[in-house]
């Protein structure tokens, strides 16, 4: 009972619901009144979710198809019968070489996503072993002051997975940094808020692309002669630049939207100009922000990918590039499986931003 | 935990407000007030001249958008003045300041702290050099005095309009303040509330005796409360209509005063003055 007891709360607290009375129809919990709701929240959604994968079934097929037509069409026009029945031949056996090249069907994204996983598993074991086996020279080589050796091997999808969150977050954090305070200093000056509206008004609509050339001319330069790679810092101010808009909107909107009463409380109090931010603007600002900050993050992992492409930075971006130029016969299906990763991850993110902003919030209400 | 009742700082600081010997605590000579529009200059005061004295209690009553409320913002250093001036104690205002506290129509706590948090944000800045544990018993005193001993650790967002209203006037009193201004602040309640909140206003006031001015539409609630009840012509260029003396002893009740021979005749003149 306890323990279902929390389920329940986590999963109300990160809004997912749905899982709560899915899991209640197991435990046979679910009230007859209730049923109407169950259909509502669980079994629509599962539905749909049905439709989806099963049109796409029919469609990867159909698109197959038409590919594998036009292929042995071709075969027959170029090279003659001969070549074309064997070609059918080659397709029927399920042989890879000559497997038309299409949009991959549900099953063999899942078959890829678990070729991917055991990938990681072997990829996981590997490091394990070479960490081991490098323990006691690495030891030596820290107490000798030199650099300890380093796995560098190929990462795992999970491990790129990991580096594109670190990207974000680095990046996330930067837009947090810069934002914030500018929000509030133009949020409560109007001088300042003036003088910066050009520069907002021009540099938010830039795209990341551009965003992403900028930042690498200016830090090139500055880490010029440095031997560490720079992709990574190049990446997540890029990404950090892209995103932080949001929030230093909403920041400024929201300092200098605060309700005029509690301004007039502060002036009758006569609170210092730190307080005055501290105890009556930020808080009463603090729901717009955490809007603000949830645009950001979501926009930053989104652009992430394609600045991890450009930039040659490992993470979900690199993959999804390296697997497109690969062009191996299970490629798409691996490309779709980071598709849903980037999706699901960040459907999460914004979970996770959500439950923040309601936990940090005043008015309960508020937060959609 | 031990409620203070007459603690050292109070002592201190009401010592440094009663230095000045003459009667007058708020002055308002020639005020006037000027909104300049695309059609010219809107005079929404003009020749306002106002004399309260300490320890009195002074209602408003008048028209809507006579200018009360203008007035007493312009008291509270919220509105800028366009001509003639205001003192309280002889020394002329210069914008806000915790010696006129406000207790405005919309309780206008900050809805992110508890109700002690609320008090406190007044009672630390005017007692900055008090402790920590006397401010918070001088910000407890105030709540348990309007009732709210219960809810010290409450949200003011968890709190109905009423006992927001009740951290209103406790934060309002905590500050000590000189003069204490009154925006139709029971105006959003319902009439039982508001019954309430008068008498529980009415009881810190007889301890306190801090000089108040409250804006009111409720004719009973005027008399009920003031020493004089004061009446505003009609804008604009509005300015004092009429003083009337409220002769009541205090402290009062609501049955006594509902009682008393002129009642009925103080209620008929100010519905006289309103009506004409």
């Amino acid at each position: 009972m306890k323990a279902s007891l929390t389920l329940g709360k986590v999963t109300d607290f990160l809004g997912l619901g749905f899982f709560t009375t899915l899991k209640d129809l197991f435990t046979g919990k679910l009230e007859k009144e209730d049923f109407k709701d169950f259909l509502r929240k669980s079994v629509v959604p599962l539905a749909s979710i049905l439709l989806f994968v099963g049109l796409w079934h029919l469609g990867a097929k159909s698109l197959y198809n038409t590919e594998a037509d036009f292929k042995i069409a071709k075969a027959l026009k170029d090279q003659g019968q001969a070549a074309a029945d064997a070609l059918t031949a080659c397709i029927a056996s399920g042989e890879s070489s000559c497997q038309p090249n299409t949009l991959p069907s549900p099953a063999q994204v899942w078959e890829s996503f678990q070729s991917l996983l055991r990938d990681h598993n072997i990829i996981s074991a590997d490091k394990a072993a070479f960490a081991e086996k490098t323990a006691t020279l690495n030891a030596k080589r820290v107490a000798a002051g030199k650099d300890a050796i380093v796995y560098t091997g190929r990462p795992s999808f999970v491990d790129q997975i990991f580096r594109s969150l670190q990207t974000v977050f680095a990046g996330f954090l930067l837009a947090l940094l810069i934002a914030v305070p500018l929000g509030i200093f133009i949020g409560l000056s109007p001088t300042l808020k003036s003088s910066f509206n050009w520069f907002i008004q021009i540099f938010k609509p830039v795209s990341p692309v551009v965003w992403y050339l900028l930042v690498f001319m200016i830090v090139k330069t500055i880490l010029i002669g440095s031997t560490n790679d720079s992709s990574f810092t190049i990446s997540f101010i890029s990404v950090g630049l892209c995103s932080m808009w949001a929030t230093l909107v909403n920041t400024a909107m929201g300092v200098s939207s605060v309700d005029k009463d509690y301004i007039n409380v502060a002036k009758v109090l006569k609170l210092g100009t730190f307080q005055k931010i501290f105890k009556v603007v930020l808080p009463s600002s603090l729901p717009l922000i955490f809007t603000g900050l949830k645009i950001t993050l979501s926009v930053a992992w989104m652009v992430l990918i394609a600045i991890e492409l450009l930039a040659q930075s490992p993470g979900l971006g690199l993959f999804v590039w390296e697997e497109f130029q690969n062009g191996a016969n299970d490629s798409n299906a691996k490309i779709i499986v980071a598709m849903f990763a980037i999706g699901i991850i960040g459907f999460l993110l914004d979970r996770i931003m959500l439950s923040i902003q309601n936990w940090v919030s005043f008015d309960k209400t508020d937060a959609i | 935990m031990s409620i203070i009742t007459e603690n050292s700082i109070i002592k201190e600081v009401l010592k440094t407000t009663s230095f000045a010997s003459k009667d007058v605590m708020l002055d308002l000579k020639d005020l006037k007030k000027v909104y300049p529009t695309p059609k010219g200059d809107y005079v929404v005061l003009e020749n306002l001249n106002l004399q309260i004295k300490k320890e009195e209690f002074v209602t408003i009553i008048g028209h809507s958008g006579c200018g009360k409320t203008t007035m007493l913002s312009m008291i509270a250093g919220l509105n800028s003045i366009s001509g003639g001036n205001i003192s309280v104690l002889g020394k002329h205002i210069k914008g806000p300041g915790p010696d006129r506290g406000v207790i405005f129509q919309s309780p206008s706590l900050m809805p992110w702290m508890t109700s002690l948090q609320n008090v406190l944000l007044g009672v630390n800045q005017v007692f900055p050099h008090a402790s920590k544990a006397q401010r918070n018993d001088i910000a407890k005193y105030y709540l348990q005095k309007v009732g709210l001993e219960d809810a010290f650790h409450k949200k003011a967002s968890e709190l109905s309009q009423g006992m927001q209203q009740r951290v209103g006037i406790a934060r309002a009193f905590a500050i000590k303040p000189k003069v204490l201004l009154l925006d139709e602040p029971f105006g959003m309640l319902d009439s039982l509330t508001r019954g309430e909140l008068q008498d529980i206003l009415i009881e810190i006031w007889n301890k306190e005796k801090i000089t108040a001015v409250m804006i009111t539409h409720d004719v009973d609630e005027a008399i009920f409360l003031a020493d004089r009840v004061v009446m505003m012509t009609s804008g604009p260029k509005a300015k004092i209509g009429d003083v009337l003396d409220i002769n009541f002893k205090r402290p009062r009740t609501r049955k006594s005063v509902l009682e008393h021979d002129d009642y009925y005749a103080y209620r008929k003149h100010l519905i006289d003055f309103l009506e004409h």
